[in-house]
């Protein structure tokens, strides 16, 4: 449709618009983050100095360097175990005909939407009883009850959309089974496992209610936990502006993925979610 | 949500296994085929069903039970008691019904901005790629990082919104409203990205010929968005309505940061997390997690069968 001068101003005026909605709030706890002494009460949106020093400070505790370890940990473990499985069962789902294969989609979809709230409280007494309260084992555990649904549903979309009749075509042009394999469905299949990926590490990242229920000490908190115990059981005399500090650093991974895998994402959450 | 299998796995088997599964007698290859179904799908499905089956069997299991952690030996099984006396407390209801407000509030703007966002995501055709990315980064900032930047924004003592407002000292947080409108504020911005990305794939599907064709008919901006987008991503609607009504009546994060359920802000995953963690009410905090469940299932009934949500339809291989 071809739009008149002014209509395609006003467009981006539109998209200027949103793009200042998306980063403000993110600008402010940056910049809230380098604040130091009065400037942190000063309630202006921008610091008189820029500040290093909240940076060195939350560095410098072990409250917050141990947190981003597990947090690092858990949801790479947590990704890899999910986006295994999942790769296995969409295939399946996409490519197999087994009665059956439409529950696991339904119960994948089912598992997904529920209350996070009501799977932490009973594991919370269950883990205390068999040692597992405080641990990785005991976060990465649960992790899977949503991160596993999510890789599912997201590849099963993503494999429906893999012309798989072209790894016949391959053999039938003389290549075999494992060359048709390697050299045909992985490149194929390999973005969607990546976008799965990236989908499901965002998710384990994010967690905050089986950090905070499931866990006691720095032996397994994760950062989002940790940030909300900065407040009462910290040295930081002042922890508004460590706190800014400690949540930037941990949306830095996050702006990175966005930035260097935007396109995937997209294409991931629209297929995934519409589709499901 | 049936998943087309490939052309050709179709096309051989299909004959075979029709009849097949009325006889039981299934050939060997369909055997083979279903018994690999099986093994691949299989680990997936048993892990999804354990971590989340059994805590749920168990909270119901525990919820029947008058059961506080610190006092194990007073354990006495009371039967639905727990359910009467939530059910009966006034408490409970004045939760659900901030719960449900905020979900209909935020969900309701959500929709609004998220189609505008959309739409502008849709149609506009320089900044594309810096927008797009620009509106990943509320959806994939950790939720607690939002509630902060926002809790912090509405302070009145490190906020710039009181004086950015003029509002001098106004405590935001001091006041029941004041503070569940910062809560709504921070809710919306973190998921309304979600929601206009999942927007954006059912506006993707109109053909553009259908709004030249209302253009040249003459109808207006607004009669092309009514009578002609609106209708034609009913489904991508409904899809995106359930999806963030479910994901916000768990709302959790946000409350416990910006106002850790202070002046009646408390929300039901809240008042489950307080009962079970904070006071050890092992029992009752367990049939609050089970009633909050029920609810979620019956929003969820309620969505596909009152508005006949289908979610095959908004699926892009019915073309």
């Amino acid at each position: 449709m071809k739009a008149s001068r002014q209509v395609q101003i006003a467009w981006v005026v539109g998209a200027i618009l949103v793009i200042l909605y998306a980063i403000i709030p993110v600008f402010w706890i940056v910049s809230l983050s380098f604040k130091e002494g009065d400037d942190i009460t000063n309630k202006s949106f921008l610091p008189t100095v820029w500040s290093w020093a909240n940076y060195r400070t939350v560095f410098a505790s072990d409250l917050f360097t141990t947190a981003l370890r597990n947090s690092v940990g858990m949801a790479l473990i947590a990704t890899t175990i999910s986006v295994i499985l999942a790769t296995l069962a969409a295939y399946a789902i996409s490519r197999l005909e087994f009665p059956g294969k439409r529950l696991v989609l339904g119960v994948a979809l089912a598992i997904t939407v529920f209350p996070v709230i009501a799977i932490a409280t009973p594991l919370f007494n269950l883990w205390r009883n068999i040692g597992l309260y405080d641990t990785w084992l005991g976060l990465i555990i649960p992790y899977l009850s949503y991160s596993l649904p999510l890789a599912v549903y997201v590849l099963a979309a993503f494999f429906r959309e893999i012309p798989w009749e072209m790894e016949q075509a391959a053999q039938v042009d003389g290549a075999t089974a494992w060359q048709a394999f390697r050299r045909v469905i992985v490149p194929l299949a390999a973005p969607g496992v990546f976008t799965a990926a990236i989908l499901t590490f965002f998710a384990v990242w994010n967690d905050f209610v089986f950090g905070i229920t499931l866990t006691s000490s720095e032996a397994a908190r994760p950062v989002p936990a940790a940030l909300a115990f900065f407040q009462g059981a910290s040295q930081f005399s002042q922890p508004t502006a460590p706190i800014a500090a400690a949540a930037v650093v941990v949306t830095i991974p996050v702006v990175i993925l966005v930035l260097l895998f935007q396109r995937k994402i997209v294409a991931g959450l629209t297929s995934g979610a519409v589709k499901g | 949500m049936s998943i087309t299998t490939s052309a050709s796995a179709a096309s051989q088997d299909a004959p075979v296994t029709k009849p097949a599964r009325r006889k039981v007698r299934l050939t060997d290859r369909s055997r083979h085929e279903r018994n690999l179904g099986w093994l691949l799908a299989g680990p997936a499905f048993i892990v999804m069903v354990a971590v989340t089956g059994y805590p749920i069997l168990n909270a119901i299991w525990l919820s029947l039970f008058d059961y506080r952690l610190t006092d194990p030996a007073g354990r006495d099984f009371i039967g639905l008691g727990n359910y009467g006396m939530i059910l009966t407390d006034a408490l409970f209801w004045q939760q659900f019904g901030i719960t449900t407000l905020i979900t209909v509030v935020t969900v309701a703007v959500e929709l609004v901005l998220g189609f505008a966002l959309a739409m502008v995501m849709h149609r506009a055709l320089y900044l594309r790629t810096p927008l797009r990315t620009a509106i990943l980064v509320p959806y994939g900032i950790i939720t607690v990082v939002s509630a902060y930047a926002w809790a912090y924004a509405f302070s009145n003592t490190y906020g710039f919104v009181n004086p950015m407002l003029g509002l001098g000292e106004f405590d935001w947080f001091g006041g029941t409203w004041s503070a569940l409108f910062a809560v709504c504020v921070a809710e919306i911005w973190k998921t309304t990205p979600f929601m206009s990305l999942l927007l954006l794939a059912g506006l993707a599907q109109i053909p553009d010929d259908y709004l030249e064709a209302a253009k040249v008919d003459g109808a207006k901006a607004w009669q092309r968005v009514k009578r002609v987008i609106l209708p034609n991503m009913k489904a991508a609607i409904m899809v995106a309505l359930l999806f963030r009504t479910l994901d916000a009546f768990r709302i959790f994060d946000s409350i416990f940061i910006m106002t850790a359920g202070a002046q009646n802000t408390e929300t039901l995953s809240f008042l489950a997390y307080r009962q079970t963690i904070s006071r050890v009410m092992i029992g009752l905090g367990s049939a609050v997690s089970v009633i909050l469940a029920i609810l979620v299932v019956l929003i969820a009934f309620l969505f596909l069968k009152v508005f006949k949500t289908d979610l095959s339809q908004a699926r892009g291989d019915r073309k």
